[in-house]
């Protein structure tokens, strides 16, 4: 384990670098997920398609098909930004997808009696949804929710894989490649261990949220 | 499906929200509308439509046409061959888990919980990368075996990652049947294994068939983080070699990217589909608070991805 704590700053930078591409790209997939949910949920059939289109496609390409079009496909259309924002916004356009199915489940998963109750003591629509709906719904989103961002965070691996840089990925491909050093220790000591580090901890945050807001049905 | 969703929401519609929701539809498809156009309008002013981008890919008639579709066939082969491999593997292997887990007492138990935490913990892109450079690295020769050194190591990447999460799938079909069905197949005289083989899993593998499709899907679609990692001709890194030689990456990666999407949906379909069935027959194996979060997509046990 010697070269991974020789090089332990590297590891340390590697981790903050993939804990910023985490917190971008949550602060963009979840805002863009509920925003396509809410279109799926929505009564305006042109935008619900949309939706559709957007869920079914994000949903069924690979995670680096969407990468390789972000990176090689916006600057032939003359966009060129720097390969961080690429990976980050490959990322967040493939979370977005599967947050919002993770919060439409949850908002099916409210019976519609609750609802149809809201509305026959007088709630409006917004009051219905603020009061009734949504606080039902979030709890039963918490648990497929966090899988997803779960998901995310480990797919942060595979947007460093992608060559951004400076990540606990990268970390590990350069120590190996340019400096020679053995890949096991590096990999198995090194990248893996700050990925369960990132990992575990979100999981176990996870369950005590759950545990906070579970209800019985 | 889209009568019952709303229901939650908003009553049937009178006069005044459908009027609402018309003038809504109209701004919304104006709105998609003119991202689209400004979409076009930026492919076209960049000279994306032109043959000599879309030619290799769509036109019989041009040079290019065969050398580039023989490429996707293999990479499309090679692609469903690791999957194949990756998928049988861990739905076996996982089944073994699960029932390990279910049938060795609480410290027994121990090990095998530390296993799938921590493997469900990993990057599945880590683990590919251990299986196809790490082993060699530390003896272990898979160039024997047929197909090679990097489909194998990549097979074993996804296995170790995916046999795990089948394991939880498999244990959560299990536990989600009622007591009943253990113990009457126990007072007939069954040994624990028969009860399993015979009366538990089939039962726990229907009730669990979407989830386990949805998570063959994420087999299917991690196979292509092997381009990163080594040299192995599957569909991501055929279409890869292509744009390089042609040019022209957004042709190439919407075609490549189509063939994915045909293949996951029709497996997500498929799911769908068996999903609706069980519904209708009615089997009383799961309450559907049980089965609810480990629908398609909903991606019960961190997969996803």
């Amino acid at each position: 384990m010697s070269p991974v704590f020789d090089n332990i700053d590297l590891f340390v930078d590697g981790f903050l670098t993939s804990l910023k591409i985490i917190l971008f790209a949550l602060a963009g997939a979840l805002p863009l997920g509920v925003l396509i949910a809410a279109c799926r949920v929505s009564p305006i059939p042109p935008l619900r398609a949309f939706g559709t289109f957007w869920v079914t496609t994000f949903r069924n390409t690979p995670l680096t098909v969407v990468l390789f079009f972000c990176a090689f496909g916006f600057p032939e259309l003359g966009i060129n930004r720097s390969f961080f924002f690429f990976g980050v916004l490959g990322l967040v356009l493939y979370t977005s997808a599967f947050v919002c199915e993770a919060v439409r489940s949850g908002i099916n998963s409210v019976p519609a009696g609750q609802a149809e109750a809201a509305r026959s003591i007088g709630l409006n629509f917004s009051q219905g949804l603020r009061f009734v709906v949504l606080p039902q719904a979030l709890r039963t989103v918490v648990p497929p929710l966090g899988s997803v961002l779960i998901a995310m965070m480990k797919n942060s691996a595979v947007v460093g894989a992608f060559g951004v840089g400076g990540d606990l990925w990268s970390t590990g491909a350069s120590l190996t490649s340019a400096q020679g050093y053995a890949t096991f220790p590096i990999y198995v000591g090194g990248v893996a261990v700050g990925y369960l580090i990132i990992t575990l901890t979100a999981g176990a945050l996870l369950q005590l949220l759950e545990r906070k807001v579970a209800i019985a049905r | 499906m889209s009568q019952q969703e709303q229901a939650v929401l908003y009553d049937a519609q009178g006069p005044k929200a459908r009027r609402r929701s018309l003038i809504g539809t109209v701004v919304a498809v104006l709105v998609l509308l003119g991202l689209a156009y400004v979409v076009v309008r930026r492919l076209a002013d960049q000279d994306q439509f032109s043959m000599e981008k879309w030619g290799p890919l769509i036109d019989p008639g041009d040079e290019n046409f065969d050398a580039v579709w023989r490429l996707i066939r293999e990479g499309i082969v090679n692609t469903l061959t690791a999957a194949a491999l990756a998928m049988v593997l861990s739905v076996v292997l996982g089944t073994l888990i699960a029932v390990a887990r279910l049938s060795l007492g609480r410290v027994g138990r121990i090990p095998l919980i530390g296993l799938v935490e921590i493997f469900r913990g990993l990057p599945v892109v880590v683990l590919v990368f251990i299986g196809v450079r790490v082993l060699p690295d530390v003896g272990v020769d898979l160039s024997g075996l047929p197909g090679g050194q990097v489909l194998w190591g990549l097979v074993i990447g996804l296995t170790v990652y995916n046999m795990v999460i089948f394991a939880e799938i498999v244990r959560a079909g299990v536990a989600s049947l009622p007591r009943g069905q253990r113990e009457a197949a126990l007072a007939n005289g069954l040994t624990n294994w028969q009860t399993m083989r015979i009366v538990l899993l089939p039962q726990a593998f229907r009730t669990m068939l979407p989830a386990i499709i949805s998570q063959l899907i994420v087999v299917l679609k991690d196979t292509s983080l092997v381009t990163f990692i080594a040299n192995y001709d599957e569909l991501l890194s055929q279409g890869e070699s292509i744009q390089r030689n042609l040019g022209n990456p957004i042709q190439t990666f919407f075609v490549i990217a189509l063939i994915y999407i045909a293949m996951n949906y029709c497996l997500g379909r498929l799911a769908q589909y068996i999903e609706r069935r069980q519904a209708r027959a009615g089997r009383s194996t799961a309450g559907p608070a049980e089965t609810a979060g480990l629908a398609p997509g909903a991606a019960p046990v961190g997969g996803g991805a």
